[in-house]
């Protein structure tokens, strides 16, 4: 597939052959589902014309229906431009396909998808991690050039990791919100997800910016990092160590590769520890939930999407909520609404907004002696459909991923190498908030350092 | 024996040209969802955005009120279920509102005065509206987003009357402000009222219901005295436990009494939380500083006019009473109409003219029309009696004072010649009279003068008329 960079330099007339030829390549690849519109056998969704880009069913674009992958939101659709959308569309580029992901963000395999599951490009009969599981699949099996996801807790960083390709979260603020059918609020950011660091630097160069329609959005001039990328650059970089114990030998052997990587290109490594992560995965849990369960109460029926027959208000909203809401977003509504609850906010709320403070200062400590930190993305490669039935080993699956969330910090997921069976495997760099231009720096660094030893 | 306890909440809309979060008009009375974006819809991925025309108004009324107002405040989320709640949950101010800790003096006829505490003001949205057609209900989201002020009052009024008395002098406030219209038709000034009773000197809080649904000062009035007189006699009949529990009442404006509507089990669990879509306001000192300049208020303005005008402790009340007659009023001034005049022309005269609901605001006669007819009253051009037909007739006609005058040949004699020609002819007329005058009949000067006044038809200008007869009679 075509890298982005290259798409740019194309004339209007190839980047036209070059969306057949990607509707042909699609259509082509329908089982491994990566598209809405491949697992309902539609046309791929199209607005305006110019570099495709593949967008996760949660970003709102005029005229589509864009349903966060949920039953509720069936038959809605969208009156107007996610800012990340009218970003992509002055930069001459284009939505192009709804991307599958769990219902609402909710989930670390795509399984929780209303349309279905997204197969992993490496192996059929494995996840391809969420929640942005649809646009790392099209991004891994060469049916998208670049995507966007969204990442609350590493939904795009994980399934990045899972599928071989590279996905970044921005700093919290960097990318607007508005238009992003929020999962919860402190957390979520808009990022690209890509074929290698570059592209990834140009995507996210595009989306990000201050924005007025989003209040939480950083009210400060973007500068471009794409023009200024420098993998000659030398920096510190601190590993974690304990998360590096924990992860499976897999994911070691490779965060180990990455590290003689990191070192070979030049870098200064050190060894720094991380508080337990069941903190983080508690911390996360409480936030998250307390914060999705007022955002998912629009879906209630009574202006748009799905309402339920019944005979009285109550019974609409009951109705209209149980049958439009999956599993797993009923359980995190739940949980949400229980930890707000007069009685439990204390002692769950605020001692968990408590522990985000720790975690963030945590950060900050390392951040005082490195540029840069280094860990694994995921505890494990891509796992099996159906092999975590217990939610909360599910959770485990976004323990390394979910703390710079709460810190609100940016970072990138690259492709370390492949296991034995030809898993793709990923390990991430972290950056202070607003240190894009050193994440994508290092990235790149580490990128060319293993593509080389690879290659 | 028992003394009333009752705090009251007011939702006052703000005045601003859009809605709290996002750029829709608050325009009242539009067809139904046309005032709509996606903010106030809450379709997915919409964002809040603070319109900080709220925050400096909800600052003049702090100020106003001689409160603090936070330089930092917060808002949540206050989580519930409704139609007309497009988000699940309404953006309001909770642990640090805006506003905290003022007070308002309220005045009574015989001069007395009682300060009531205020709680708090914040900030938060306004719902939309439900409508219900049978078994089909509508839902208008025009009104969502609009900007409200809670203003909430301590437990301290203890009757209708100091309740109906807070409530007009806040009224009076938010317009002097011009913080909101007010208008409580529109439901632009809205009202709950809190209310317990308990044993004369007791100083606890017994059980309190609230009353809501209420849109006119007369209503609460009622609903307040029919309350009060439900929880005494409660009391009285010792089934006070069972029939006065802690719950909202609706007043039904068509029969006169309250209805539970919810019971204590229902009571909501707001699971309030700050909203993550929402920065804290922090208002820079500029801000502050700006927004704390503050018309003249209704008290000030009242002691004012007594001390530069001389009006009477009543008269500057009544002028002073609402923001549209002490405009009114302070216009005809400038226009060198006379203060003690303008009073009476203003509070009595001009009101007294109006019907089918007419106000000061819809009133044919402006301010500069009838501070045009105080001044002809002045410089002697009419009668004050002939002023009463040529306010009659610009009612109805929209002509200039002048021309009324003209038109109703009202204008006043003062040409000493043709009098004395009238007060010629009636001495003649009356040469007995004349004598009897003479002869120490004081009070037959009046009977003089009014012939003189009824031979010009009114027109002779009467203190040119006593002049002239006192020098005539001696």
């Amino acid at each position: 597939m075509i890298t982005l960079k290259e798409a740019m330099k194309l004339h209007k007339s190839d980047i036209a052959h070059l969306r057949d030829d990607l509707k042909k390549e699609i259509e082509k690849k329908k089982e491994i589902g990566a598209y809405v519109e491949q697992l309902t056998n539609k046309n791929i969704s199209e607005y305006m014309d110019g570099i495709p880009i593949a967008i996760k069913d949660n970003i709102q674009v005029n005229g589509w229906e864009v349903t966060s992958g949920s039953s509720i939101l069936q038959g809605y659709i969208a009156p107007y431009n996610a800012t990340v959308i009218n970003n992509l569309l002055h930069s001459g580029f284009a939505p192009f396909g709804r991307t599958n992901m769990d219902e609402f963000a909710m989930g670390s395999s795509t399984e929780n998808s209303f349309y279905g599951v997204t197969k992993n490009p490496h192996d059929y009969s494995r996840v391809p991690g969420g929640s942005s599981g649809g646009s790392a699949a099209a991004v891994a099996a060469g049916i998208a050039i670049a995507a966007l996801g969204s990442d609350t807790g590493g939904s795009i960083r994980q399934p990045a990791s899972f599928c071989g390709c590279v996905g970044m979260k921005p700093t919290y603020g960097k990318v607007s919100r508005y238009g992003l059918g929020a999962y919860s609020s402190s957390l979520d950011q808009i990022g690209p997800i890509t074929q290698n660091v570059e592209d990834a630097a140009i995507l996210y160069d595009v989306i990000a910016g201050h924005d007025f329609h989003d209040s939480t959005s950083a009210n400060i001039a973007h500068k471009k990092v794409s023009d200024f990328l420098s993998p000659d650059r030398k920096m510190t970089i601190a590993v974690i160590e304990n998360y590096l114990q924990e992860a499976n030998d897999d994911v070691r052997e490779k965060m180990l590769d990455g590290i003689k990587a990191l070192e070979s290109a030049g870098h200064k490594i050190i060894y720094k520890n991380f508080i337990n992560t069941k903190y983080d995965i508690a911390t996360y849990y409480i936030i998250a939930t307390a914060e999705a369960s007022a955002n998912l109460s629009r879906y209630d029926g009574v202006r748009y999407g799905n309402r339920a027959q019944s005979g009285n208000l109550k019974d609409m909203y009951l109705n209209s909520r149980s049958y439009g809401f999956g599993e797993e977003v009923k359980r995190r509504i739940l949980l949400g609404t229980f930890v707000l609850s007069s009685g439990y906010y204390d002692a769950y709320y605020i001692k968990a907004q408590k522990a985000r403070h720790l975690i963030k200062h945590q950060y900050e400590e390392i951040f005082k002696e490195a540029d840069l930190i280094f860990a694994p993305v995921a505890p494990t490669p891509a796992f099996e459909f159906g092999s975590k039935k217990d939610p909360l080993e599910m959770y485990l699956s976004d323990a390394y991923t979910i703390s710079l969330n709460l810190a609100g910090l940016p970072g990138i997921s690259i492709p370390l190498g492949k296991n034995i069976k030809g898993l793709p495997i990923g390990g991430q760099l972290i950056a202070k908030a607003y240190g894009e231009q050193e994440l994508f720096d290092g990235a790149l660094s580490l990128e060319r350092e293993l593509k080389g030893e690879i290659g | 024996m028992f003394e009333v306890v009752i705090g009251l909440e007011v939702h006052t809309q703000l005045n601003t040209k859009t809605k709290i979060f996002c750029s829709c008009p608050t325009s009242f009375g539009d067809e139904p969802n046309t005032n709509v974006c996606p903010v106030c819809l809450a379709l997915p991925g919409a964002l809040p955005v603070l319109n900080i025309e709220a925050v400096k108004k909800a600052i003049a009324f702090g100020t106003a009120i001689n409160a603090t107002v936070h330089k930092k405040s917060i808002f949540n989320r206050k989580n519930y279920f409704y139609p007309d709640l497009p988000k699940g949950y309404q953006i309001s101010q909770f642990e640090i509102p805006i506003v905290e800790g003022g007070e308002i003096v309220i005045d009574f006829e015989d001069g007395s005065k009682k300060t009531i505490g205020v709680t708090r003001a914040h900030l938060e949205e306004d719902a939309g509206k439900n409508t219900h057609q049978g078994s089909v209900s509508h839902v208008d989201l025009n009104r969502a987003g609009t900007p409200l002020l809670e203003i909430v009052s301590e437990p301290d009024m203890r009757s209708a009357d100091e309740a109906i008395r807070y409530l007009k002098k806040l009224h009076a406030i938010v317009r002097y402000l011009d913080i909101s219209d007010a208008n409580m038709q529109e439901g632009s000034f809205r009202c709950d009222v809190n209310i317990s009773i308990r044993p004369k000197g007791d100083k606890k809080l017994y059980t309190r219901a609230e009353i809501k649904n209420l849109n006119s000062f007369r209503f609460i009035q009622k609903a307040i005295e029919y309350e009060i007189e439900r929880q005494s006699s409660a009391w009285e009949d010792g089934i006070y436990e069972q029939e006065v529990v802690q719950e909202t009442r609706l007043f039904d404006t068509a029969k006169g009494i309250t209805k539970s509507m919810r019971s204590k089990e229902d009571s909501a669990e707001y699971r309030y939380f700050p909203d993550p879509d929402l920065l804290p306001v922090i208002i820079p000192d500029d801000m502050m500083e700006e927004c704390k300049k503050i018309p003249e208020l209704p008290d000030a303005k009242k002691i004012r006019l007594i001390k530069e005008f001389g009006l009477k402790e009543y008269d500057a009340a009544v002028i002073t009473n609402t923001v549209e007659m002490a405009r009114f009023f302070e216009d005809m001034i400038e226009r060198g109409a006379n203060a003690k005049l303008s009073t009476v022309w203003l509070s009595v005269e001009l009101p007294g003219r109006f019907h089918d609901g007419m106000t000061l605001l819809t009133s044919p006669v402006n301010s500069e029309k009838l501070a045009s007819l105080v001044k002809r009253i002045q410089d002697s051009t009419i009668s004050g009696k002939a002023a009463k037909d040529v306010l009659d007739y610009l009612m109805k006609n929209d002509v200039n004072v002048d021309e009324a005058i003209d038109k109703l040949g009202l204008k006043q004699v003062s040409d000493d010649g043709a009098i004395q020609e009238i007060i010629d002819k009636i001495i003649a007329a009356n040469s007995d009279k004349v004598e009897e005058y003479k002869n120490g009949k004081d009070k037959l000067f009046g009977f003089f003068v009014g012939q003189v006044m009824k031979a010009s038809r009114g027109k002779a200008n009467p203190a040119k008329v006593n002049e002239l007869l006192k020098k005539q009679l001696g």
